[in-house]
């Protein structure tokens, strides 16, 4: 059997709004990968401890609540403690050109604001991950 | 560290590790489920099938409730199809289970099927048995009820649940009982049921639940309870079951590399696929295909 990507998607904070989330999970099984689900309003512990338990590759994070900042760096301080440091960090949603930057710096390898294509996150999880 | 004397210890990260592993074919984790398997046995394993849509994760959900109450260690292993198509999947039985993710007494693992045309994949099974020597008390597996699936699942499970209309089930589950269709559901399985006996003394019970409420999940444990007494006091039923299940297991195993073997020694001749063409083109035929391969492995084998 051939090794096989495996993403959680993850939807911290309170917007309702998991359309976007979706579509990319959509879009990577498409691409052959393993994409784990978890539904609305997680906390930054619930998706580490999700991640640990599925022992996946990479965490898609879609937040359009504006908490972008604190959800990315709780998640990346929990990654850190649980010694899950491989995982891929990847976001979009809205967050401001401004933040990217110091997102970039807590760790998080990829962000993707509205009018990306599918293909460019597919592509982008199969460049960072080495399997 | 030591992966399987964590995992022993019922460290997550190391049976998260391990079953990845065993999903991957890797031949480090075949080698530690030789050491794991001395170690099970202790888990009581329930299986639970039925049709997309009956609720069973949140049976699961609410199952898992109830057993932590008890104070038991739940294991779950949610398993998923693979796309035919891309060979992806999409995981998401784990939505209704979220209030047990920081529970440091339940572990939840999604699984996709991967392409096994069994049902339950023998990966799966691995999963279980890492869950089981890991030292937890409940194992669940759940898996969409498709054909051979189902009954895959009964095989491998102790104690198995099902939301439909087959012989297959211990238990039969009606959940959300709380619609009017309800009652005639349960006297059409009923009747079904009176048409088929089961032949080791153990008689399918029927249980109503309205998983999202947790209505009838107490019934429910307690006719769990009931079978495992049942099958504890049937000790020669109870070790057929394990034998045969072993019987399976090592099957598939054995399927599986005499395939890998096949494939090997057909390399020369462009493997199945050069025979394939052969049979697409009325060469010769898929009988004498597959008993031109079965010639390969006679003589000098290694």
């Amino acid at each position: 059997m051939e090794k096989k990507i495996k993403v959680l998607i993850a939807k911290p904070g309170l917007d309702g709004h998991d359309r976007g989330a979706k579509i990319v999970a959509r879009a990577l099984r498409d691409a052959g990968m393993e994409v784990v689900y978890t539904g609305l309003h997680q906390t930054p512990e619930q998706i580490v401890a999700t991640a640990l338990q599925e022992d996946v590759d990479a965490i898609g994070v879609s937040i359009l609540s504006g908490s972008h900042n604190y959800q990315f760096n709780k998640i990346m301080e929990l990654l850190r403690d649980k010694k899950l440091e491989e995982i891929v960090v990847f976001g979009g949603g809205i967050i401001p050109d401004e933040d990217i930057p110091s997102l970039k710096q807590m760790g998080v390898k990829g962000i993707f604001t509205p009018g990306t294509s599918t293909e460019t996150i597919v592509n982008f999880v199969k460049e960072n991950i080495h399997k | 560290m030591n992966l399987v004397e964590e995992a022993l210890k019922g460290n997550y990260r190391a049976i998260a590790r391990i079953i990845t592993m065993i999903e991957n074919d890797s031949p480090e984790g075949i080698a530690m489920m030789k050491e794991l398997h001395l170690h099970t046995g202790k888990a009581y394993v329930i299986g639970i099938t039925g049709a997309p849509g009956v609720g069973k994760s949140t049976l699961v959900d609410k199952i898992i409730e109830y057993l932590r109450n008890e104070k038991k260690k739940v294991g779950v292993v949610a398993v998923d199809p693979s796309s035919p198509f891309s060979g992806g999947a999409i995981l998401a039985d784990r939505i209704r289970m979220q209030h047990h993710f920081l529970d440091e007494g339940v572990f939840i693992r999604s699984m996709a099927t991967r392409g096994s045309f069994g049902g339950l994949s023998r990966t799966t099974k691995d999963a279980v048995k890492v869950l089981d020597a890991s030292g937890f008390d409940f194992i669940i597996i759940e898996t969409v009820g498709v054909g051979q699936d189902e009954v895959d699942v009964v095989k491998f499970s102790k104690t198995t649940l099902k939301a439909g209309i087959m012989e297959i089930g211990d238990i039969f589950v009606i959940n959300k009982a709380d619609r009017e269709d309800a009652d005639k559901t349960e006297r059409d399985i009923n009747a079904m049921l009176g048409l088929n006996p089961k032949k080791n003394g153990w008689v399918p019970i029927v249980v109503k639940t309205v998983a999202t409420t947790g209505e009838g999940i107490k019934e429910l444990m307690k006719q769990i309870d009931l079978h495992r007494d049942f099958l504890e006091k049937n000790t020669s039923f109870l070790y057929e079951k394990e034998i045969y299940k072993s019987e399976m297991e090592i099957a598939t195993i054995l399927k599986e590399k005499l395939f890998e073997r096949a494939l090997e020694k057909t390399k020369a001749e462009g493997g199945i696929r050069g025979y394939a063409e052969k049979v697409a083109s009325r060469e010769i035929d898929a009988y004498t295909a597959a008993e031109k391969i079965l010639d390969t492995f006679k003589c000098c084998s290694n």
